[in-house]
């Protein structure tokens, strides 16, 4: 009961508002060109379903190889933090400073860099910068967070560092990393939008590039529909995670049980 | 026969705290040892010491012999919230890479001599209070111990589960000749279960008084174990 209507409550909000919006455009005699109807913007979407698909994997592919790039580099390095202390003195300034340096302001250098004719490696690039800081910055305090009195009793029966790190602090972490597999799959998905924009049209292919480009032809139907589609990769990536987090903790963690309540 | 014993040993932590100073005693194989003391004076930092897990600033930790295996039961049960009783059971046969098959026999031997044949597949947040810390003696036995550390395992349990854990830990050191360093506040609890109750004297930790207690069975209602219970208390008032 309880499920059903936490499904019904906000689409029947969401076909108030749409029918809202409907009456209001015909209503105003509104221009298209300004705001379209959502029977228009559903006739842009229909009309142009393969290319914004393609569009869509585009985007989704270049925000799924920068999450996987960032992963890679935020588990391995928070890793090699918990394993040393001058490595996590030594890095982890660098880390912040890229961190907090907005990432337009420095996507045009890496697009220079890494050069237009490579310009999915800069796009992912780009994508992993934005997703990277949270991955590393969970997983160090999850790596840290394994209870001291596991360790000792590990270490007691003759554990090596790497069965330390493998049975008890990877686990211990898992939460913290999962929470940042969240924040990030989004961030990276961010990350890819933006890197599209700086792009500009005629290299990327994505759905921020189709934005940009029903834009400049006043196709403000095409751009709603293109916006539908990131809004709905956007659910759909902090879903898939979700579910994966709470297929991985649910047997134990509290975040998970308390849902079962 | 002494197992170890420890000579003139001194701790004193980066804080500045000095846990322990001049702290000697000895442990026979087989014995069953208390560690009574208010809080603060040393007793986890002596079984610390003891597992290796920290080294002297002075004296030394003699050996009779090779040291032999050592298991660490915490006043926390100290389980693996991800893993079910039995993997946490076999952790430490799974760090020793005994293969799957026999680690998982020897753990579930062990969950039964602890009651908990039927809870093997049960999480730690599925159990009691009770149950968790029973795990936790099991996951010790399971490592085949020839020297069994206890840092106030039976604390945060209340009366009845401590009085039976109490009995089952007694009635399995028996039965596997394990040598035990109990650490507790509970006089009651280090007169039921030890052959010999230490006194230790507030920080910087060392030993004040000795109290022999008669071998064989207790009964708590019995009037050799008041005997015993008195004695033991005397010899912790004298060190306040």
């Amino acid at each position: 009961m309880m499920r059903l209507s936490n499904i019904l409550l906000p689409l029947a909000l969401g076909v108030a508002l749409l029918g809202l919006w409907e009456w209001i455009v015909a209503a105003r005699h509104i221009p298209p060109y300004i705001l379209p109807a959502p029977s228009a913007i559903a006739r842009a979407l229909t009309d142009n379903f393969s290319s914004l698909m393609l569009s869509l994997l585009s985007t989704l592919t270049v925000t799924l190889e920068g999450f996987a790039a960032a992963w890679i580099a935020g588990v391995g390095l928070a890793i090699a933090f918990s394993r040393s202390r001058t490595v996590e003195r030594a890095l982890y300034p660098y880390a912040v400073l890229l961190q907090v340096t907005p990432v337009v302001a420095i996507a045009p250098l890496i697009l220079i860099w890494v050069g237009f004719d490579h310009i999915n490696a800069a796009l992912t690039l780009i994508a992993a910068l934005v997703a990277f800081f949270p991955i590393l910055s969970n997983t160090t305090q999850g790596l840290k967070s394994a209870d001291f009195n596991l360790v000792d009793l590990m270490r007691l029966y003759g554990a090596s560092r790497w069965q330390i790190l493998w049975r008890l602090r990877l686990p211990t972490a898992l939460p913290h990393l999962l929470g940042a597999m969240k924040i990030a799959g989004g961030l990276s998905l961010i990350g890819a939008v933006v890197a599209e924009f700086v792009a500009g049209s005629g290299t990327a292919t994505g759905l921020a590039w189709r934005i940009v480009e029903a834009g400049n032809r006043l196709e403000i139907a095409t751009m709603f529909a293109a916006l539908l589609l990131l809004g709905l990769l956007g659910i759909g990536v902090f879903a898939a995670f979700s579910l994966l987090e709470w297929a991985l903790l649910r047997h134990w963690h509290e975040s998970a049980l308390q849902q079962q309540r | 026969m002494t197992l170890l014993a420890l000579n003139n040993v001194g701790k004193r932590f980066d804080n500045g705290t000095e846990a322990l100073a001049g702290l000697s005693f000895h442990v026979s194989q087989g014995e069953f040892l208390s560690l009574l003391g208010p809080s603060g004076c040393g007793k986890s930092t002596a079984l610390r010491l003891i597992a290796g897990l920290i080294a002297p600033d002075s004296g030394e930790i003699a050996w009779t012999g090779a040291r032999p295996e050592i298991s660490f039961v915490f006043q926390e049960p100290t389980l693996m919230p991800w893993a079910n009783a039995q993997t946490n059971v076999r952790l430490p046969l799974d760090l020793k890479n005994v293969p799957r098959t026999e680690a998982d026999t020897r753990a579930m031997a062990a969950l039964t001599r602890m009651g908990l044949q039927d809870f093997a597949g049960a999480y730690p947040r599925e159990l009691s209070g009770g149950m968790k810390m029973r795990v936790s003696i099991a996951r010790a036995l399971a490592a085949t111990p020839g020297l069994l550390l206890m840092d106030e395992p039976f604390a945060a349990l209340d009366e009845p589960t401590r009085e039976a854990l109490n009995d089952d830990l007694k009635r399995l050191a028996r039965e596997d000749h394990i040598t035990v360093i109990f650490v507790t506040h509970s006089v009651m609890e280090a007169s039921y279960l030890s052959d010999r109750v230490l006194v230790m004297s507030p920080r910087p930790g060392r030993i004040k008084s000795e109290v022999a207690l008669p071998p064989g069975p207790r009964d708590r209602l019995s009037i050799g174990f008041s005997d015993g219970l008195r004695r033991v208390t005397g010899a912790l008032l004298e060190t306040a």
